[in-house]
């Protein structure tokens, strides 16, 4: 506050009382609230990662809902439509009637080149309804249903919004599919890390001495690793003989295997500063067990600062997969994730035919990696609602 | 001075240790061991061995020993003689193949290191002196999109925009008419041409995260009473600036290195494969796919010593630049 000296000592005498807080909190509803309150009303200040984590929310219900959201199946090709480029939607037809529709496509020989070029044939129009039926999927693997959001209102014709790959199959069907596998692979990788770095971060924090330095050391050799050759290593040796969720489960574990170790440090540096506070002395006077006093003490006061740490560490493990998956030693196909879509895109050739494989999957990680680290950010800001 | 390099010196034994553990128990890893797949390999070609040729070679290898005696004769091998084992897909002793790719990944590496310093510092400092201007505002997008897109991906999209702007193919180091030149200034203003999308690629989330450093350091520094006390006095603008606060605000700048030079060589390894530059990436890629696992343990190895080696130099530079840490 910049108030001049003069106008200080007349609000002291007669002026109404000054409070620290910033007009238009209530400071007795903010005096009674509860930390995660708190926490909570800091949070809502922040725009932007409010915005993100609306978006992190979306890109989780696209991957939940992926059977319904997508047009078609990941996996039908159409070898005629090889690198078909995207149509895009319509509303109102050539004759002026309202319609949601696609053109369709001419095909053209290129002579010289001989390749074939597609254009867009104005005079045939695909209706497009919502709510279509389309072809058969069984939801969440419980019960077949053939309804999907969007789709042509007949299912033999072909809509492609945003392209096609090399084998003629639809990349929005097999991006909203990629996004299930994508985003849980971060969600997954991170639990597991997050339970790690817990774990060895509170014992070395707590403990100290030669257990802190053991932990200590492991921590800096592992990130002194360059990751991406310790991932390379670690995934060429999964045996190509195993079933995809095998797969998917190792590659979870590789990442978060190297992603614990940022969550660990965080964890010691607070229970160092933690260790001598008051009511951890209270609670083992009070003849608390050392696990007691971890868990039940020390580590609930750490909550909200772990939960922005890991939110910051999921950009990395989507970032992990997607590599891993693109050099050919992460996820394969049948699998979708947004890394097998990109591993379409890998020379100069087939991104210069059909730039859409490389943009869209491109897009989509970029948008999941800024949101969560947006996100983080705001959550970490709110973290500690006493901080001034 | 020379003390505390010591100390840094021995203290980097334990850690290289462990490193050394990794790369050898990535090593042993995939299933079998290296004379499986020579031996079918072997097999597919139609020339299948005898047993006793197999015992033979396994016993040769160290192979029928227990694994930590594996361990300390590879090792062994590495300190006395150099030797990081049998590449059996080159067919050569995995030394020969090694060092040129790792003498290009060090050389790629020191140059996007340079890029991060040289972009970053003004950027950091300009960022923070003019703090939610519209020049900080840009920079802190651009930041975020830097440290947001994977290498690879940026790799790819440059290779596109290059592509489609110049007519000009990027993949490798020279255009096809100069690989096998003699050096000229042609081939030097060719190998300048294709090296700066690479150096650009692996160096943009490091200097993302560096301006970040720099510019929160700086802030700190810049509301503290001595820069007030400075300004009093009448010292010039820049020197208020540049002789104190970004002199303590370059510490955790330095010593960043610790852990941008791990992400640069990591960043190295994928953006070479995509580019296909002759540095340590694609060569481990093939090594890791054909189970040629010597080789790539040894340049796993090699890139992580790499990237310690990095952090000692950081740890000096961080002792000159500050002399508490050199006394403490």
């Amino acid at each position: 506050m910049t108030v001049t000296p003069a106008l200080d000592a007349k609000l002291a005498e007669d002026g109404p009382a000054i409070s620290g807080l910033k007009p238009g909190i209530d400071p007795i509803s903010d005096a009674a609230a509860g930390q995660w309150t708190l926490i909570w009303r800091k949070f809502l200040n922040q725009k932007v990662a409010l915005f993100c984590g609306g978006v992190i929310l979306v890109l989780y219900l696209i991957g939940a809902f992926a059977e319904f959201l997508a047009p078609g199946l990941p996996d039908t090709s159409r070898a005629q439509y090889t690198y078909a480029p995207p149509q895009s939607l319509g509303l109102f037809t050539p004759s002026g009637e309202f319609q949601l529709h696609v053109k369709g496509y001419k095909v053209e020989i290129d002579k010289a080149a001989l390749r074939r070029t597609f254009v867009v044939d104005d005079s045939v129009v695909i209706p497009v309804g919502l709510f279509v039926e389309g072809p058969t999927y069984k939801f969440w693997n419980l019960f077949e249903s053939n309804r999907h959001l969007i789709g042509p209102l007949d299912p033999s014709q072909t809509m492609y919004l945003l392209g096609a790959d090399r084998l003629g199959r639809d990349l929005l069907s097999r991006l909203i599919y990629g996004t299930r596998i994508s985003m849980s692979i971060g969600l997954i990788g991170v639990c597991m890390s997050l339970f790690l770095g817990v774990v060895l971060g509170s014992i070395s924090g707590y403990f100290g001495g030669w257990v802190d330095t053991i932990i200590q050391r492991v921590i800096e050799v592992v990130s002194a690793m360059p990751t991406i050759p310790l991932w390379l290593g670690l995934a060429a040796a999964i045996p190509l003989t195993w079933s995809p969720i095998h797969v998917y489960f190792v590659i979870t574990i590789i990442v978060s295997l190297l992603g614990w170790t940022g969550l660990a440090r965080e964890v010691r540096g607070r229970f160092f500063s933690l260790r001598n506070e008051d009511f951890v002395t209270a609670a083992k006077l009070d003849g608390s067990s050392e696990r007691r006093v971890i868990f039940r003490h020390i580590l609930p006061s750490l909550t909200s600062h772990i939960l922005a740490v890991t939110t910051l560490a999921v950009p990395s493990m989507i970032i992990a997969e997607t590599s891993l998956s693109f050099l050919g030693v992460g996820l394969k196909a049948p699998v979708v994730s947004w890394g097998v879509l990109l591993q379409d895109a890998q020379n100069i050739r087939s991104i210069s035919t059909a730039p859409w494989l490389l943009i869209w999957p491109s897009l989509a990680v970029v948008i999941a990696v800024l949101s969560f680290n947006f996100f983080g950010d705001g959550l970490r800001d709110a973290a500690d609602p006493y901080e001034t | 001075m020379l003390n505390y390099i010591l100390k840094r010196l021995v203290y980097m034994i334990p850690t290289l240790i462990g490193m050394s553990i990794i790369s050898f128990a990535i090593i042993q890893l995939p299933p079998g061991d290296y004379l499986t797949s020579l031996l079918s390999t072997l097999a597919d070609g139609g020339s299948p061995i005898d047993p006793a040729t197999v015992e033979r070679l396994r016993s040769q290898y160290g192979l029928d020993q227990p694994i930590w005696i594996q361990y300390g004769k590879w090792m062994l091998g590495i300190i006395t003689r150099g030797d990081f084992g049998f590449s059996f897909e080159w067919n050569q002793p995995v030394s020969e193949v090694i060092w040129s790719r790792m003498g290009s990944t060090l050389a790629i590496s020191f140059a996007a290191l340079i890029l991060v310093w040289a972009v970053s510092l003004p950027i950091g400092i300009y960022s923070a002196v003019r703090r939610n201007s519209i020049g900080d505002h840009v920079f802190t997008f651009f930041g975020f999109i830097g440290l947001a897109v994977p290498n690879f991906i940026l790799a790819l999209t440059l290779m596109y925009v290059s592509f489609r702007v110049f007519g000009q193919s990027v993949g490798g180091l020279f255009s096809p008419e100069y690989v096998d030149a003699p050096w000229s200034m042609g081939k030097l203003w060719d190998l300048i041409l294709h090296l700066w999308i690479p150096i650009l690629v692996i160096g943009m989330s490091g200097t993302a995260a560096m301006i970040r450093i720099l510019r929160a350091n700086l802030t700190d520094e810049l509301s503290k009473p001595y820069v007030t006390t400075a300004r009093a006095k009448g010292l010039p603008e820049y020197k208020v600036i540049v002789k104190y606060p970004v002199r303590i605000a370059l510490n955790p700048f330095v010593s960043a290195i610790g852990w941008v030079l791990p992400e640069l060589v990591s960043g190295v390894t994928i953006t070479a494969i995509v580019l296909n530059l002759p540095t340590a990436g694609p060569l481990l890629l093939r090594a890791l796919v054909a189970q040629d696992m010597y080789l790539a343990g040894s340049f796993i190895l090699l890139l992580s010593v790499l990237t310690l080696v990095g952090m000692l130099i950081s740890d000096i530079l961080l002792a000159l630049l500050d002399t508490r840490i050199r006394y403490n």
